[in-house]
């Protein structure tokens, strides 16, 4: 097998399920019980009348697997499609995250700073705390998180990224 | 309690609208349901009053769930129809779930009804509550608790579409019991397609005429037909029988696929895999081009995955797209129904213009001629008659008399040696008359999947293969055979050991029989008896075909014990983690075997 083959790449894919009871469960079952990999996973309904839910799950493996996983969720009976987004086109992929920085002094003001280079809105202050809200690609938060972290950083909820297709095709 | 309060007209109204548990009927009926295999309880007690008031659908009650999941297997595989289960809550339902994963592994259709707790009460650890959709979610291909009475009828016939559907597969529809006592709203099953699964069942021309210009132009053909090819209805086998033929092709069958191509024919080259013939797995080895129909590519099947197959052009047809590339990677790829997929490429075939080349093909039915000779399946009986019995010799005696005999026949095997020596040497000519457990390999299976085929083939003779340890795991079916008068016959090969277990210890662990004696085994002829059936018992050769003619004259559910050599090994075999070519050959061909690495340790 070619070194291609064998070699890792992440896989943001995308899943519009019929959103009836256990699907989630499905899903993630799925996932654990032919050991692949999440590395994010979001879950919404996104039409009028909540029939159907969108799933966005980044996981990565090789070529092969990938191609499995796909296949492996588009068999599942309330799945109606499945979208490889990183692999079809240009594509979009946004996670939000809600950080908390505790304390005071210089690294306060620091961490004020950078949250202002990084476009992060502050949503709640105290005067020993600070909460930023922050939306971008995984990479740009995890950069974030890592110049708060000696700063204080205390708390972090992160939403997994929601995905879409760069253009006109819709999924 | 609301119609009590509520005006006469009204209350009326109210009971005489159908429960929910006469809705369930009724859209049984609608699907063509005959029968339902199953056990009482608590929970389900409304769908037995149901049964109880009505005689189109009969009731086969097993002495236990686990059986019923197996009968309606073995009902469904030797029909093709959807098999149906009813059980109990809890552990009824539990109880199940070996059955249902059992089906899942080897694509069977079923529809097992199980019961819950009341609505209001599901969650609070309830008398007999399970999580049943959550256990079983896994051991289906998909499963439904319907929470609201008008859901019940749409709910049940599309467990029936799924089932059936696509690639086959069991299905669960877990019933909670107010929905099975309240009034529901009956749907008759809907004309529209299902919402979301759409299984894609005609295959791409574009990938047909690849494959057959492949297969077509191939010096060293091979085809490897599997279980894919028997749930697509007998008309896919015909097909494959013309393809076959139309080619001048080598065909082989897997476990699951036995009588998908005639045994008897002159291009069937017997079955492949870890117990497969010599000539099956050399072909596969050395051929050109693969053409894999209905079949997955199963670790039996092609022992290590390095070596499998190495210098082929692979062409891949299965019902199930998540199949292909899963194990091994292939060159065309298709999508499509085994018998839509034969079909086509019997007429792509046809509009071929280029010829094959018969100088290559004929080469290579010499070099399959020459692997033939080795006569892997090979074995010495001692032919006086107080010689112990050879269990391979009981099988072929067996399938001779059964010839003899011109019934229709069909066989289920317990797990072991036994099944393999029955695959080997029972030769089927006809699909839908070999009923074993593949892919989970189900010690159990046997009996109640035999007795769910007498249900669908009164007239039929239907044979249990099994072996003295698998026959003890669900041997209380011997009181289903005697209430319906099932005339079962049940073909012990009692080498009084685990047989497949010991000889892997024999060959992977110094010979160190631990746990694997069937100590303290029942007398399986007073065993026969006190369940209303005939016992036999074949001590020695001389003893063993008036056992069999015995056995095959009663016309009611026998018992044979056949006492045979408890030493014997099945072979050929592939051991775990080697290639192919790599075969143990067993005594008849000593000399040329392949070592047991570390790594092949380690597989099961
Ligand atoms: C439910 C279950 N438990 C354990 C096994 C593992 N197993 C496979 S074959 C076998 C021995 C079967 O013995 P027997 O029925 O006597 O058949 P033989 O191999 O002797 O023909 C065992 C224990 C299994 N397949 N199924
Ligand atoms: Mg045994």
């Amino acid at each position: 097998m070619s070194d291609a083959a064998q070699s890792l790449r992440s896989a943001t894919i995308s899943v519009l399920v019929d959103n009836e009871s256990g699907v989630l469960a499905r899903v993630i079952g799925l996932f654990s019980g032919r050991g692949y990999n999440i590395d994010s996973l979001t879950v919404a309904a996104v039409d009028q009348d909540r029939t159907r839910s969108r799933i966005n799950v980044v996981t990565s493996g090789t070529e092969m697997v990938i191609g499995q996983i796909k296949a492996q969720l588009d068999r599942l009976v309330p799945v109606y499609r499945v979208a490889d987004l990183s692999k079809d086109g240009p594509h979009v992929a946004r996670e939000m995250a809600l950080i908390k920085v505790v304390g005071g002094g210089e690294a306060r003001s620091e961490s004020l700073r950078i949250a202002d280079a990084f476009r992060a809105r502050v949503v709640d202050t105290t005067t020993g705390s600070f909460v930023f809200e922050l939306t971008g690609s995984i990479e740009k938060i995890d950069a974030f998180i890592e110049l708060l972290r000696p700063l204080g950083l205390a708390e972090v909820s992160r939403t997994g990224i929601a995905a879409i297709a760069r253009g006109v095709g819709t999924l | 309690m609301n119609a009590v309060t509520q005006a006469a007209g009204e209350t009326a109204h109210v009971t005489q609208a159908a429960s929910g548990a006469e809705v369930l009927l009724r859209c049984l009926r609608d699907q063509g349901v005959e029968v339902i295999f199953g056990y009482p309880g608590g929970a389900v007690l409304p769908i037995y009053d149901a049964l109880f008031q009505q005689s189109d659908i009969r009731h086969i009650l097993v002495r236990h769930e686990q059986a019923a999941v197996h009968a309606a297997e073995g009902y469904a595989r030797s029909t093709g129809r959807v098999g149906v289960v009813l059980v109990t809550s809890g552990p009824g339902a539990t109880n199940a779930v070996t059955g249902l994963l059992d089906a899942l592994m080897d694509s069977i259709p079923l529809v097992c009804l199980t019961g819950q707790v009341p609505t209001h009460l599901i969650g609070n650890d309830a008398f007999q509550e399970a999580d049943t959709t959550g256990i079983t979610r896994q051991a289906t291909k998909h499963n439904y608790l319907v929470k609201r009475s008008e859901d019940l009828a749409r709910t049940v016939h599309d467990a029936f579409y799924v089932a059936r559907t696509g690639r086959p597969g069991p299905v669960v529809v877990d019933l909670p019991k107010n929905i099975l006592i309240a009034p529901a709203a009956y749907e008759p099953a809907g004309s529209k397609p299902h919402r979301s699964y759409r299984p894609v069942t005609q295959p791409d021309p574009a990938a047909i005429c690849r494959a057959v210009r492949a297969l077509k132009g191939a010096r060293r053909p091979m085809v490897y037909a599997g279980g894919g090819v028997i749930n697509a209805g007998p008309e896919a086998s015909r097909l494959l029988g013309e393809l076959v033929r139309l080619g001048n092709l080598p065909c082989t069958n897997t476990l699951m696929g036995l009588g998908a191509y005639p045994a008897s024919d002159p291009n069937f080259l017997g079955m492949l895999g870890m117990h497969g013939t010599y000539e099956a797995n050399m072909a596969m080895h050395g051929c050109d081009v693969l053409f894999n129909i209905g079949a997955r590519f199963d670790d039996r099947v092609t022992g290590r995955l390095s070596a499998f197959s190495p210098d082929s052009f692979k062409i891949h047809g299965d019902i199930d797209p998540s199949n292909i590339d899963k194990n091994v990677a292939v060159d065309v790829p298709i999508v499509g129904d085994a018998g839509a997929i034969l079909r086509a490429m019997i007429a792509a075939w046809h509009a071929e213009p280029a010829p094959q080349n018969s100088g290559a093909l004929a080469g290579w039915w010499r070099e399959i001629a020459a692997w033939r000779a080795v006569n892997s399946l090979g074995f010495t009986q001692d032919m006086s008659p107080d010689a112990v019995i050879k269990p391979q010799y009981a099988v072929q005696r067996l399938h001779d008399l059964c010839k003899l005999s011109m019934r229709d026949t069909f066989i289920s095997t317990e797990v072991g040696q036994h099944q393999m020596w029955a695959a080997q040497h029972f030769h089927f000519d006809r699909p839908n008359r070999w009923m074993t457990s593949g892919g989970l390999g189900t010690m159990g299976y046997g009996l109640p999947a035999a007795a769910g085929v007498q249900v669908a083939h009164p007239d039929a003779l239907v044979i249990d293969i099994a072996g003295e340890a698998s026959i003890l795991m669900n041997i209380q079916e011997m009181g289903t055979l005697a209430q319906y008068r099932l005339p079962v016959k049940i073909f012990i090969l009692n080498n009084e050991y685990m047989g497949m277990v010991r000889q892997w210890q024999e060959l992977l662990h110094g010979s160190r029989y631990s746990e694997s004696y069937s100590a303290a085994l029942p007398d399986f002829v007073k065993l026969a008896e006190s369940f209303h059936a005939h016992g036999l018992r074949a001590r020695n050769l001389g003893e063993l075909d008036g056992v069999i003619e015995q056995m095959l004259a009663i016309d009611g559910p026998v018992i044979a014990d056949i006492c045979v050599d408890r030493a014997e090994n099945c072979y050929p075999m592939i051991p775990s983690g080697a290639a192919h070519n790599e075969m143990i050959l067993g005594p008849e061909n000593a000399g040329r075997t392949a070592s047991i690495t570390d790594e092949g340790l380690m597989l099961v």
